[in-house]
């Protein structure tokens, strides 16, 4: 199994390497048609006021953040700082900010950052993200109404700002998100959501709600010589077999795929060769509601563990699009043990374990699922004879997307089926089965192990990466033993994109959200493109 | 006249104000809320201070009949509040959807007219012809065709092998972007028209008055032109007036597929994200179109009928 993940994980880094491969030359001008390909509408271009992927589609070419996501390295980097230094205790950052200019021509300074950040952590404007901020010391006390800003983020001079943070963690992991963005303090706060400015490649040219964003290339951005495409169309695509359509049209360049899609693709000649894959950081799972009494036994959750055949599952209705999960974290986390071996297939196994626990015959439970295909009723149908075989009766529990979330949040389940980040920052993902993080932050299933604890506090305060990491690892394959959820799958994210389309990135967290300044198009590009 | 527009628009104040308090009650009351809505995606995007702020930022701390009472007010001010999801005035969110919709609705509407009421009439006028058995069978099969799949079928025809008309997007000004959604939206009420139309036309032919004309030797097309048509037309303009009203509501299918920018498709979206004020005024925008279009249908009556009168 770990040789076919290792495999897999290598197919789809060389995936990605085969597509910039052909990147030597970029050329200049030119349009891209791209897809936001999670709904049919735009819940705001004022990135700060959504938890929403399909607005951080556009966000991505418009704004840009302290930070950003290094695709292929795996790891934040500076983007509008161009060098830090770190204080002894490890836990103040002194950023110097580059030259960079808004959309509207105001230049970027270190009000900009302080105003962006007290603004997003401000309690009373409710951002959703206000998350990223949470590691900066003073966001506490300035949420609860005990200081009228931020203490940790401090202006030193123009170019200058200080930020402390309250533990050893890099803030890089936070401050690179999308979510997080540097907007300039003398901008309307009230046009933001129509008339965004930001210090991204592209700025807005038009928006028609419901269909689409176009953006024009911004000539006075700071990379020299970016972004190469005049044009950036993101057209607003929720209909999978429309999208099947208009790409093999040649009406879009790039169409997420799911699992049938992405089988068809596979054996069509014409468009096997241009499909980019990665194995994303979200872990598909069911959760166990140790409120159920026979879920508070290790046993019977390692139970449901081996008596499910998830590869089956994934080879049959996935069609191989997701990587069978080890543990919690992805195969693309830094901290992924790459010698930890998923649970087998073993009902016989299952069966003693339920014997063992007293639950040989009579365990009966439900699984909160939405319709989804990957992670939904559709997988829940096909575990129940599964279970049925060692003797568990599953019945499922169908309900939309916001009623899953509002049914986990208020503990009002007995499992449930999800898909959930697990990444990239292993410490932060894995904090969410620290015993002390509420079941509203993400604790869903109320893990709780003093071990475990243990080796999370250990990493949090460790300032050495490679021991931080070794820490996690134990942690993550703690996790796997405990099984506090059945480890189901790693999303494997798929784009198919048009010959004459290049610099796409396998982008590990989120596929569809690309580095727009690298993109480029080719001769071969049809006159609509030109 | 005016005190028939008058009296019918007062009408649609309780009826406006009954939908109103229904659609507040139901998605008080039913499962998910627009914080969990944040949550959906499973990204552990807020945090409790961001929902406890939230709800009080939109009032939703507050009981039911508060909530509602602050609406009902609201709306009598004609505000119709702020959308969760945007943050910004309802009305800003659904002007902007109002005019592709309205374009996309009579855009089908004049298919289907265009369309419907030739084969009807001319089905009706060879009963039992081979011509008025196609044209029923095709009226039955656009009756019974699942929209989202005519309108596949549409893209991958039109757009796909023959490389005619884009397969889906929208473009204020563009004929050819409307084409393949207006047919998809248009087939059913066109069917429906072919089927009335043919009903209304036999059932005209048959009267009394039209064999007195025909026995006083008028011409079959005169006959139809003057007697036949004039007739049938209420009956036709009953099926337009309720078609146009309710292609706006019914138009969610076919805008998500064509990605098309209409009411429908922000409702679906609302309610996914409980996004409450949306999605009233988005239905009393929808209410409001129907009622609008049948009391000009009811004022039609009058210019084409000289026997009923508006008021």
């Amino acid at each position: 199994m770990l040789t076919r993940l290792g495999f897999i994980a290598a197919l789809a880094l060389g995936t990605a390497s085969a597509a910039l491969a052909q990147d030597a030359t970029p050329k200049d001008g030119g349009k891209l048609v791209f897809t936001a390909a999670y709904g049919n509408s735009i819940t705001s271009l004022d990135i700060t006021a959504t938890p929403h992927t399909q607005d951080e589609i556009v966000a991505k070419a418009i704004n840009r953040s302290l930070y950003k996501w290094n695709p292929e390295s795996g790891k934040p980097e500076l983007d509008l700082a161009e060098s830090f230094t770190k204080s002894d205790d490890g836990k103040t950052y002194t950023y110097k900010l580059r030259e960079a200019t808004f959309h509207n021509g105001d230049k970027l300074d270190a009000d900009d950052v302080v105003w962006s950040y007290n603004r997003l952590a401000d309690p009373k404007k409710a951002l959703p993200g206000a998350e990223q901020m949470l590691q900066i010391a003073g966001v506490a006390e300035f949420q609860a109404g005990k200081a009228d800003h931020i203490s940790g983020v401090k202006k030193i001079d123009d170019r200058t700002v200080e930020i402390t943070v309250v533990n050893l963690a890099d803030p890089g992991w936070n401050l690179m998100s999308n979510y997080a963005p540097i907007y300039s303090k003398d901008y309307p706060e009230d046009q933001l959501a129509s008339k965004p400015n930001g210090l991204g490649p592209f700025k807005l040219a038009n928006y028609v709600p419901g269909s689409k964003v176009e953006l024009a290339k911004f000539d006075g951005y700071y990379e020299k010589g970016k972004p190469h495409l005049d044009k950036l169309d993101i057209m607003l695509m929720g209909e999978a077999s429309a999208r099947d359509v208009a790409f093999r049209n040649g009406e879009i360049d790039a169409n997420i795929l799911g699992p049938v899609q992405y089988d068809a693709y596979n054996q069509d000649p014409a468009l096997k060769d241009h499909i980019l894959e990665v194995a994303e950081v979200y872990t598909r799972n069911i959760g166990f509601n140790p409120k159920v009494k026979a879920f508070q036994d290790k046993r019977v959750r390692q139970a449901i563990n081996y008596a499910i055949n998830k590869d089956v599952i994934v080879t049959k209705l996935l069609k191989n699009k997701a990587y069978p999960a080890v543990s919690w974290l992805p195969i693309s986390s830094p901290a992924f043990d790459k010698n930890a071996k998923p649970y087998a297939y073993d009902p016989e196994k299952a069966k003693a374990l339920l014997k063992e626990a007293g639950f040989e015959t009579g365990l009966k439970f439900s699984v909160t699922a939405t319709s989804n295909e990957s992670w939904g009723v559709p997988i829940v149908e096909a575990i129940i004879p599964m279970l049925a075989k060692v003797g568990v009766e599953v019945t499922t529990d169908p309900v939309e997307s916001s009623v899953l979330s509002d049914k986990i949040l208020s503990d009002n389940f007995e499992t449930f089926i999800w898909s959930n980040s697990s990444g990239p920052d292993p410490l932060k993902y894995l904090n969410c089965f620290y015993s002390k993080t509420s079941q509203t932050a993400c604790n869903y299933v109320k893990f709780s192990n003093a071990d475990f604890d243990k080796l999370i506090e250990q990493a949090g305060n460790e300032t050495d990466p490679a021991k931080q990491s070794d820490l996690l690892k134990q942690a993550n394959n703690l996790l796997q033993e405990e099984a506090p959820v059945w480890f189901f799958n790693y999303n494997k994210a798929v784009m198919a994109y048009q010959p004459w389309v290049h610099g796409l990135k396998a982008n590990a967290m989120e596929l569809a959200i690309q580095d727009y300044e690298d993109i480029w198009i080719d001769d071969k590009a049809p006159a609509s493109r030109k | 006249m005016l005190r028939f527009i008058l009296r019918r628009t007062l009408q649609m104040i309780p009826t406006l104000l009954a939908v109103v308090v229904i659609i507040f009650v139901i998605f008080s009351v039913i499962p998910g809320s627009f914080i969990s809505s944040l949550m959906a995606e499973g990204r552990n995007a807020t945090n409790a201070d961001v929902m406890a702020h939230l709800n009080a930022q939109f009032g939703l701390d507050k009981p039911l009949p508060v909530r509602l009472w602050d609406y009902l007010w609201n709306l009598g001010h004609f505000d119709l509040g702020i959308s969760y999801r945007t943050r910004e005035p309802v009305w800003n969110v659904i002007e902007p959807r109002l005019w592709p919709s309205v374009k996309l609705a009579l855009a089908a509407m004049c298919f289907a007219a265009a369309v419907g009421i030739p084969l009807g009439f001319l089905a009706a006028l060879k009963p039992g012809s081979v011509f008025d058995t196609g044209t029923m069978m095709v009226a039955v099969s656009g009756l019974s065709l699942p929209e989202f799949w005519f309108g596949l079928l549409l893209m991958y025809v039109f757009a796909l092998e023959l490389g005619l008309l884009p397969s889906f997007g929208y473009q204020a000004g563009s004929f050819r972007h409307i084409i393949l959604p207006a047919i998809a939206l248009g087939v059913s009420p066109m069917a429906l028209l072919a089927r009335t139309t043919r009903a209304g036309v036999l059932d005209v032919m048959n009267a009394d008055f039209i064999r007195t004309a025909r026995a006083k030797g008028l011409s079959e097309p005169r006959l139809v032109r003057s007697h036949v048509t004039r007739n049938v037309l209420v009956l036709i303009l009953t099926t337009l007036g309720l078609q146009v009203g309710s292609l706006m509501g019914q138009a969610i299918v076919i805008e998500k597929l064509f990605s098309w920018p209409g009411i429908g498709s922000l409702l679906v979206d609302s309610v996914s994200a409980r996004d409450i004020p949306v999605v009233q005024g988005t239905v009393i925008v929808i209410v409001l179109w129907f009622l609008v279009i049948n009391m000009l249908v009811d004022i039609a009556y009058a210019a084409i009928d000289p026997r009923i009168k508006v008021s």
